[in-house]
């Protein structure tokens, strides 16, 4: 009896810290911001029930074409992270000797060492007019007037492929590294092709690393701020600095926690479309890595 | 040039055939020089301890690796500088390497569907392959579902689909149970007969060996030491390694004190004499040192003093006491320590009476000098 008590005890204690965790970080916010998204503001300090602030954002295109753009453009980061991202993962997990593998790795992660906001003034100080590209073109004489790379969405797109594509080589060195190569030689075995043997085999097996590390990057992506803003200027037109703008700039904090929850129910959205579409699970993929 | 035509025709009857192939990694030399043709519709195993190069030799003839030196011919036509995917033979990987993310059906269909193969053939050949297996009604399973077993026949149904010349297996009962293992054994003979294929099996289990092939080749350190039938290498070997490595085995080392034709008088280095037949290259002098061996089953042990019918003059005798059984069954063993202090093996029938030998009994082994065969070291 004692024995089962103890263990009860330990269970919840060591359970204590991640449910004070959720509940008083992620849970208690979220049901706060909910609640200042469904009222109306009617007068100065009067409030009323309503769903008003959901329904301004359907009417005002400028708003979701704003959301449009940055789950398209984020779509397009997350293909080209995967494009990317691919064959670096496979040959750090199935090319790479053991030695190599862990430089590589280590390559990958140093990067994260440092600030996102130092990284994106890095891009800025190559970038931008006075910046190294455009100088160093201008001395090589293929341009004559220095160039503006900054602020478009060529830069942003760039930018974001580069601080997420970490996110993506992980998953999939993770999948690739359980597969067996022996399954790999099996497919060339039996009569496939290189083509054939990817198609048919590599990318199916690492089909779970795929949707997870797509998932994460999308997610990042969608939600993030400085890269797009700094890199993207003052028209990059992101979702979270419409959000940003209703907050601070407007002191609309009603209107900025509905766009908040349309964020979250637009890329839940299309994360659940994505996890249809490959036939996979959320627990087969993100819960695994 | 003549030769080399006659010599082509003569490789026509044999579906694989390795000539002086050679595999250095560096200054490691993994496979060295080996040669050897496998007749059509055979069972083949080559039989070596781990690191002897038997998997490298077989990545070569499968056309992962390439070889140093040498030429790899299959139905008599050189596969040098053929990718693995355009080679007709098929290989059981030692994991069987099944994809986990296809069901059976697709499985055993990718090869035919690679050849391009249409889909009224492959559903045919498929059920086909798996009614020959005896596995009609796992098409639609998935692998997670099968048995050690069911996979094994999968991964073998998967490449006999494909009809290859020749089917290599890499240890592919490794990660089987005893139990399921000894009946593999007797699938995998009876598959093979079946199917009518050249079959080459790589192991490092000699019982797995000998029971399944027709002929078998030892390996070790990259070289083929002797290739025969299972009973020509058991009674015949031609080398003491191969002695050593096939079958249960007591073995001694020693001087030659009398060398007669064919015989040899033996001091071991314990100071037992014995008299041993020659064996393998080389005729040992007196002085030479030769390694004896003695298989447990060829020593017939006697309780001292109750022995009923005389020892052959002739034999090699010595007194020992019973140190301990090994009961197994049919296979029962005893260990007897000589008065050298020594074990010596020797097989015993234990059938539970009284007679049976118990442990410290004073035992008489015998053993003709016929079966200690001797190979100059």
């Amino acid at each position: 009896m004692m024995q089962k008590d103890i263990k009860r005890l330990s269970l919840i204690l060591l359970f204590a810290p991640f449910a004070l965790w959720i509940f008083l970080l992620i849970v208690l916010p979220h049901l706060g911001m909910f609640y200042i998204s469904v009222r109306e503001k009617v007068g100065p300090r009067m409030y009323e029930f309503g769903l008003g602030n959901y329904i301004n954002f359907f009417t005002e295109p400028i708003y979701w074409n704003t959301l449009i753009r940055t789950g398209s453009m984020s779509l397009l980061v997350t293909a080209l992270a995967l494009l990317l991202g691919f064959p670096i993962a496979y040959y750090i997990a199935k090319i790479a000797g053991n030695r190599t593998r862990g430089a590589l790795f280590l390559m990958c992660l140093i990067p994260l060492w440092v600030s996102d906001l130092i990284r994106a003034f890095g891009w800025i100080l190559l970038l931008r007019e006075t910046g190294i590209i455009s100088s160093s073109l201008q001395w090589a004489g293929v341009i004559n007037t220095p160039i503006e790379f900054l602020y478009n969405d060529a830069a942003v797109i760039m930018g974001l492929v580069y601080t997420v594509i970490l996110f993506m080589i992980v998953p999939l060195v993770s999948t690739l590294d359980g597969m067996d190569n022996a399954m790999i030689e099996a497919g060339y075995n039996l009569g496939g092709n290189g083509p054939t043997v990817l198609r048919r085999i590599i990318i199916p097996y690492a089909m779970p690393g795929i949707v997870s590390g797509c998932i994460v990057v999308f997610m990042l992506t969608a939600g993030s701020y400085l890269t797009p803003i700094l890199l993207g200027g003052k028209n990059s037109s992101w979702f979270t600095e419409q959000i940003y703008d209703q907050f601070i700039t407007r002191y609309n904090w009603e209107s900025g926690a509905a766009f908040g929850f349309l964020l979250l129910a637009f890329t839940s959205l299309v994360v659940w479309g994505g996890l249809k579409l490959s036939g996979q699970t959320l627990n087969s993929t993100v819960a695994k890595s | 040039m003549q030769s080399m035509t006659e010599n082509d025709l003569a490789a026509t009857e044999n579906d694989l055939e390795c000539v002086q192939v050679r595999k250095h990694f560096g200054s490691v030399r993994a496979v060295d020089d080996v040669s050897f043709e496998i007749p059509k519709g055979s069972f083949f195993s080559i039989l070596g301890p781990s690191g002897c190069g038997k998997t490298t030799l077989m990545r070569m003839i499968a056309g992962f690796e390439s070889p140093t030196a040498g030429d790899i011919r299959i139905k008599g036509k050189s596969v040098i500088g053929t990718p693995p995917n355009r080679r007709n033979v098929k290989m059981v990987f030692q994991h069987l390497a099944l994809f986990p993310m296809m069901n059976v059906y697709e499985n055993i269909a990718y090869g035919l569907r690679c050849a391009g193969a249409s889909k009224d053939v492959i559903r045919t050949k498929v059920h086909d392959v798996l009614e020959r297996i005896s596995l009609p009604d796992v098409a639609n399973r998935e692998i997670s579902q099968l048995s050690g077993g069911q996979k094994q026949r999968i991964a073998i149904a998967r490449c006999m689909v494909l009809d290859p010349d020749v089917l290599l297996l890499d240890e592919p009962l490794g990660a089987l149970d005893l139990k399921l293992r000894e009946a593999m054994k007797i699938e995998l003979k009876l598959l093979q007969h079946q199917f009518d294929t050249t079959f080459v099996y790589i192991t490092h289990d000699q019982s797995e060996a000998l029971v399944m092939s027709d002929n078998v080749a030892i390996m070790n350190e990259g070289k083929f030491v002797q290739i025969g039938t299972p009973q020509e290498l058991y009674h015949n070997p031609s080398a003491a390694f191969v002695a050593g490595f096939v079958g249960d085995t007591n073995r001694w080392a020693g001087k030659v004190t009398r060398v007669e034709s064919g015989a040899v008088e033996v001091v071991t280095e314990a100071g037992l004499t014995m008299r041993g037949s020659v064996r393998g290259a080389g005729t040992p002098g007196v002085g030479d040192t030769v390694s004896a061996f003695v298989r447990p089953e060829f020593i017939s042990a006697e309780k001292s003093g109750v022995s009923a019918k005389p020892v052959d003059p002739a034999h090699n005798v010595i007194n020992g006491k019973v140190d301990s059984i090994l009961f197994n069954g049919a296979n029962s063993r005893i260990l007897v320590r000589d008065g050298a202090g020594e074990l010596i093996e020797a097989d015993v029938v234990l059938t539970g009476g009284t007679q049976d030998l118990k442990p410290k009994d004073d035992v008489t082994l015998s053993w003709s000098p016929e079966q200690t065969m001797s190979f100059k070291a």
